[in-house]
Formats: structure tokens, C-alpha cells, sequence
């Protein structure tokens, strides 16, 4: 199972889910209503790197965050 | 040196302690940039959420990047609540030379705008809105939704 955490203004509890690649928890978050729409705007970190391809391998124990559109300053 | 603060940045000790910091390093130029939050649209103020971990890899290696043009970045930002005319962000860069500087702390601005992992929220009626408006996918986003 990989960890799945909603950063910043996503309103949503973390989630378990069983994942090889990112493709997977892609697959899984299409199907959940509460973070459908946030998906197509999120930025996606694995085990705090930043990454931009669904074929990245996941393991057991993993961490997937979602990073909405950003604003500091 | 990434620092972080509750609440709003203490913005006159840091550039003096910075500076103090830098005294005897031999740097010739020092150009700090403020950014103070303005009473506009009725917010009462700002606030801020960070994923640290994130931040602190992305500022490594910016830091990384002055090292190499011989110069070095200070920044410090809030978490939580910031009111008007307050500061959340001070960013700095000391190089040996002005030119170095001034190009450095405008790419190190803009690039923190884009990529730093900071959500910004308005403060109005009692209510912290996502300035979602006013927000950019980092790059590399929206994999998830194809």
C-alpha cells in the first residue's frame, strides 16, 4: 500500500492505496469525486521528490503528495 | 538559510542580522526584496500553509545554484496568518558583485512564485479563502488526470 496525502487547500484525509506505478493511484483519484476535479492542476512529489511521469514505480510504504497550484509570498 | 516564522516575518531584525551576518564576508552588494501584504479586496490579511520538506529541496538547490556564481540566498517566509502591512516573505542575495545580485534575486522571486510549495489564503469575514485565482500549478502538474 502507498500513502496518498492532499497538500494545502485539498480538504481531504490521506489515503492507503495499493499502487505498482503512479498509474495506479492516478486510476484510483479519477474515481473519487472529492479530488477529481483537483487533479488536472496537481502537481504529484514521491517521497518528497517532484515527479512527471505515471510509469514512476511505487513500493510498498510509499508517499504520493498532490500539490495544488502554489502562491507564496 | 531558509527560515520560517509564525505569524508575520520579523523583517527589521532579519535584514540586520543578516547584514551583520555578511559583514566581514567580502560581499559588495546586498539586495534584499520585501514583500508586505497590502489592504486590497477587503482581506484583513493573509495566511499561509508550507509542505517544508519540498521547500527546503527547492531552496537547496537554488542555493546550490548561487554558490556556483559565487553568491548566497537568505529567505524567510510565514505560516499561518499575517495581517496588513506585515511581512511574509524576505528574500535576499549577497554576491560579490551588483550585477550577479539583481538577476539573481528576480530569478530567485520569480521561480518562487511558480515552484515553491506555499498556499495562500485570504483572510475575509472570518473566513481563510484559497486564493486559487492567484495560484500556479507547479510545473510538470496535471499527470494525475490524464
Amino acid at each position: 500500500m502507498v500513502r496518498v496525502e492532499f497538500l494545502g487547500p485539498i480538504q481531504k484525509e490521506a489515503l492507503e492505496v495499493e499502487a505498482s506505478t503512479l498509474r495506479d493511484v492516478a486510476a484510483a483519484l479519477q474515481s473519487d469525486a472529492e479530488v477529481k476535479d483537483w487533479l488536472e492542476n496537481c502537481a504529484v512529489a514521491v517521497n518528497d521528490t517532484l515527479v512527471k511521469s505515471l510509469d514512476t514505480a511505487l513500493k510498498s510504504g510509499d508517499k504520493v503528495s498532490l500539490l495544488p497550484p502554489v502562491c507564496g509570498g | 538559510m531558509l527560515e520560517l516564522f509564525d505569524g508575520p516575518v520579523p523583517t527589521e531584525e532579519l535584514l540586520v542580522r543578516w547584514y551583520q551576518e555578511e559583514a566581514g564576508s567580502n560581499y559588495g552588494a546586498y539586495i534584499p526584496f520585501i514583500g508586505t501584504i497590502r489592504d486590497e479586496d477587503g482581506i484583513s490579511g493573509l495566511s499561509f500553509d508550507i509542505y517544508e520538506p519540498i521547500l527546503e529541496s527547492w531552496f537547496d538547490a537554488w542555493q546550490e545554484k548561487a554558490t556556483k556564481a559565487g553568491a548566497i540566498l537568505k529567505m524567510a517566509h510565514s505560516r499561518g496568518d499575517v495581517p496588513l502591512h506585515t511581512s511574509s516573505y524576505v528574500a535576499a542575495v549577497f554576491s560579490p558583485k551588483r550585477k550577479v545580485a539583481l538577476k539573481m534575486i528576480n530569478d530567485f522571486v520569480e521561480d518562487f512564485k511558480a515552484s515553491a510549495p506555499i498556499w495562500k489564503y485570504d483572510l475575509r469575514d472570518g473566513k481563510r479563502l484559497y486564493a486559487a485565482d492567484r495560484s500556479t500549478p507547479i510545473s510538470g502538474s496535471g499527470i494525475l488526470g490524464e
